[in-house]
């Protein structure tokens, strides 16, 4: 339990269908602030209104360390060498569904159900098929599609068949504290503070040059690491090209320092045809053929896109081919399959290309 | 509901039936202010010197000696800023121990904020410190000595007797303060044999109400007030003073002195029958600190191969109620400094202790099933 309303939603609905549910908030991160407030402390009141509405215990586990571990430096690393990383799936690998599912195990816990917008449908032998959320636009598959088919087994997401104005709405009902509180955005260790103050506490911002493909200086970067490709906002740089087409990040080149730009939207080096992508794993119990066909989502929110994957198991590699050219793939986010209305699983983007040329996207 | 078994009287304590009956009567007749001149007023401030005369003599002082507060941490922060504040021009170095409770650990940081130098004297393997380590701490320009007198991590007792009397020994400046929040109602308290000038109590760990407790001054010293706004208390704690609670607090304090020692009998024999089960289970433990030198309510127990706090978790799934270390918020699991201060940094016990403390109202059956429970609990937690 967050503290937000899908939790304490998630609480209320198991409570009600007769399970034994215990309330756990998992502390991973600490942002005490100059005047001592964190939060998390704030955070966790929530969850105690909450919990005694509803009439079940509550805990609050810290897995700070696991957190940093394992999610917050593989985070930095991300940036350190130009990529985006997508600290949610790696928390959920690691976190949600590894350290506190093993910590909720030991406290004789036979599952764990989250807030997330995601459906699990069980086979009557047990295998579990992890299912688009029915609210399209709050579906958070695209952030499950590391978990593994032992994790699915163990885990419930109740939310997954309904829509978040009837989270809400089952909130008010229940006269929850949360119903009418503000849903969380961005990440979650950063929360509505500025990004880039942020990153630059931690990593040191190496100011360089703006390019062209044709190596002409069109400003100045603040450092790689705070842009993306295909990003537009906050390049500064108006007209004074080939046409009043507004620059976008076409790529990185992370050896000069460069950060290279192109003016349009449909510019031709933010377009690739396929990409390699690491850490492939499944969701499924079955085994795919080496090549398939098969939907796919190369950031949240995105209409699916039709792909062939040719999988190299040994080191859980894949190249995916898009159907047809894709725009702004990003080194450091997931790549996610889908059939139909089945998550199958994901890897890490690595590299992008458009045809037999790399793009240099990092 | 399934019955539930309190064993964190360390914590604080369930109100005595009388107590409860003696502040409800307060609560209906005698909300006077004491410091009114009409009769209800009159009737308010007779109470409350009455109520200080069964402090005053619980601890063998005078009744003027005694500054009702909100409770043990107002009561520890009083005496330790304001002897300070008070003594600067005397000196400014403060000796204490490595496992004061925060409400004493605190304040002291904040004098060394502000220029005092701290010794910090390290207790031995039982939790405690040695009359000597204090002679050899003590300088010209100390002013306070302040030592817990049991403590409420792991029950260790501080040879408060022989402090305090051998500082009255010396021709020296220095003011004796102790936190008895723990051992009052059950050690013999006597301030004046033992030679204590300053000593803070607090009402709920004896059965009483929360929000009341006193400051012992000794009548040489005079401590400015830390609220002011009025001249209650004799002008040394400003404030509507809280007649329901002192009452309830007296009555308190009137049951545990008429059953003195059998209070200390009765805690001992829970613990004891505690360990001997303890000892008849499969569970592999080590007390942490002394049992010879120790408060009889308090047990502190290292459990081989377990996280204290997936423990406390099982119990509580199993309403048996016990802490780990004293009592932390929100996700904030600092290490215990107590159990540092004992074992070390890193050391197993740090991670695997638990507190069990006895007090009012359990039975010695109650307390053997507990043992029960944790044995599967233990079990269960070794197997995953």
């Amino acid at each position: 339990m967050s503290g937000g309303v899908d939790s304490s939603v998630t609480a209320l609905l198991l409570k009600k269908q007769g399970y034994d549910v215990v309330g756990v908030f998992m502390k991973n991160w600490d942002d005490t602030d100059e005047n001592g407030v964190c939060t998390a402390t704030e955070d966790y009141k929530d969850v105690a209104l909450v919990a005694n509405k509803i009439g079940i215990p509550y805990y609050s586990i810290n897995f700070e360390k696991e957190y940093w571990d394992k999610v917050f430096s593989y985070f930095l690393e991300e940036y350190k060498n130009g990529r985006t990383p997508n600290p949610d799936v790696m928390c959920n690998k690691e976190i949600k569904f590894k350290a506190f599912l093993d910590y909720a195990l030991s406290l004789g816990a036979e599952y764990v159900a989250t807030g997330h917008y995601a459906r699990i449908q069980r086979d009557t032998d047990g295998t579990a098929h992890l299912l688009r959320g029915i609210d399209s636009n709050k579906d958070q598959t695209y952030f499950l599609n590391q978990l593994s088919q032992e994790q699915l087994a163990k885990v419930m997401f109740p939310l997954g068949e309904m829509d978040k104005s009837e989270v809400r709405k089952i909130a008010e009902e229940a006269d929850l504290a949360t119903a009418r509180k503000k849903d969380s955005t961005g990440i979650c260790f950063i929360g509505e503070k500025d990004f880039k103050q942020f990153l630059m506490n931690y990593l040191p911002a190496q100011p360089g040059s703006m390019v062209t493909e044709e190596g002409e200086v069109m400003g100045q970067h603040e450092g790689l690491m705070y842009y993306t490709i295909g990003q537009r906002k906050g390049l500064g740089i108006g007209g004074n090209g080939t046409s009043n087409e507004p620059w976008f990040v076409i790529g990185k080149n992370l050896e000069r320092n460069e950060l290279i730009v192109g003016q349009g939207f449909t510019h031709p080096h933010l377009y690739a045809t396929h990409l390699n992508a690491s850490q492939f794993t499944f969701t499924t119990r079955v085994d795919r053929p080496e090549t398939f066909k098969c939907t796919a989502k190369f950031r949240y929110r995105q209409q699916d896109v039709g792909v062939t994957v040719q999988l190299n198991r040994e080191d859980k590699t894949a190249t995916v081919i898009f159907d047809e050219p894709a725009r702004a793939i990003t080194p450091g986010q997931a790549i996610v399959l889908y059939e139909g209305e089945e998550c199958i699983g994901g890897g890490i983007i690595d590299q992008a290309y458009q045809a037999e040329e790399l793009l240099q996207y990092v | 509901m399934k019955e539930f078994i309190y064993l964190d009287h360390a914590a604080t304590t369930p109100m005595h039936p009388s107590v409860i009956d003696k502040m409800t009567e307060a609560m209906q007749n005698a909300y006077g202010n004491a410091s009114s001149v009409h009769q209800l007023g009159r009737r308010s401030k007779g109470l409350l010197e009455e109520a200080r005369q069964v402090f005053a003599s619980s601890i063998n002082a005078h009744p003027t000696e005694i500054v009702m507060t909100s409770g043990g941490t107002e009561s520890d922060n009083m005496a330790i800023l304001k002897t300070a504040e008070t003594c600067a021009a005397q000196g400014k170095h403060v000796i204490t121990t490595s496992i004061e409770h925060p409400a004493v650990k605190e304040p002291i940081s904040e004098l060394e904020a502000r220029g005092f130098e701290i010794t910090v004297l390290p207790v031995n393997q039982e939790g405690r410190i040695s009359v000597q380590q204090v002679i050899e701490a003590l300088r010209p320009d100390t002013i306070l000595v302040s030592v817990i007198y049991g403590n409420n991590e792991i029950g260790s007792l501080m040879p408060i007797t022989e402090i305090g009397q051998y500082l009255k020994t010396l021709d020296h400046q220095v003011i004796f303060h102790t936190d008895a929040v723990q051992a009052y109602g059950t050690e013999v308290i006597d301030v004046k044999e033992q030679g204590i000038d300053l000593l803070s109590v607090s009402s709920h760990k004896i059965n009483g109400p929360k929000g009341v407790g006193f400051l012992y001054v000794n009548r040489k010293l005079s401590l400015p007030a830390m609220m002011t706004g009025g001249e209650q208390e004799s002008r040394r704690r400003a404030g509507t003073e809280n007649i329901p609670g002192i009452l309830g607090f007296q009555e308190a304090v009137k049951i545990r002195m008429q059953e003195k020692n059998n209070v200390r009998a009765a805690y001992q024999d829970l613990k004891d029958n505690f360990l001997k089960e303890m000892d008849n289970s499969s569970i592999e433990y080590a007390v942490n600190g002394s049992l010879d030198h120790s408060l009889p309510h308090i047990l502190s127990v290292h459990i081989k191969g377990v996280q204290a706090e997936k423990l406390l978790i099982h119990l509580d799934l199993a309403h048996v109620a016990v802490s780990t270390g004293s009592a932390c918020s929100a996700g904030n699991v600092d290490p215990s400094p107590v159990l540092e201060a004992l074992h070390g940094q890193g050391h197993p016990a740090v991670a695997e202790t638990l507190r069990f403390s006895f007090g009012y109202g359990l039975t010695r059956e109650q307390v053997v099933s507990v043992v029960l429970i944790l044995e599967k609990a233990v079990a269960f937690l070794k197997e995953k």
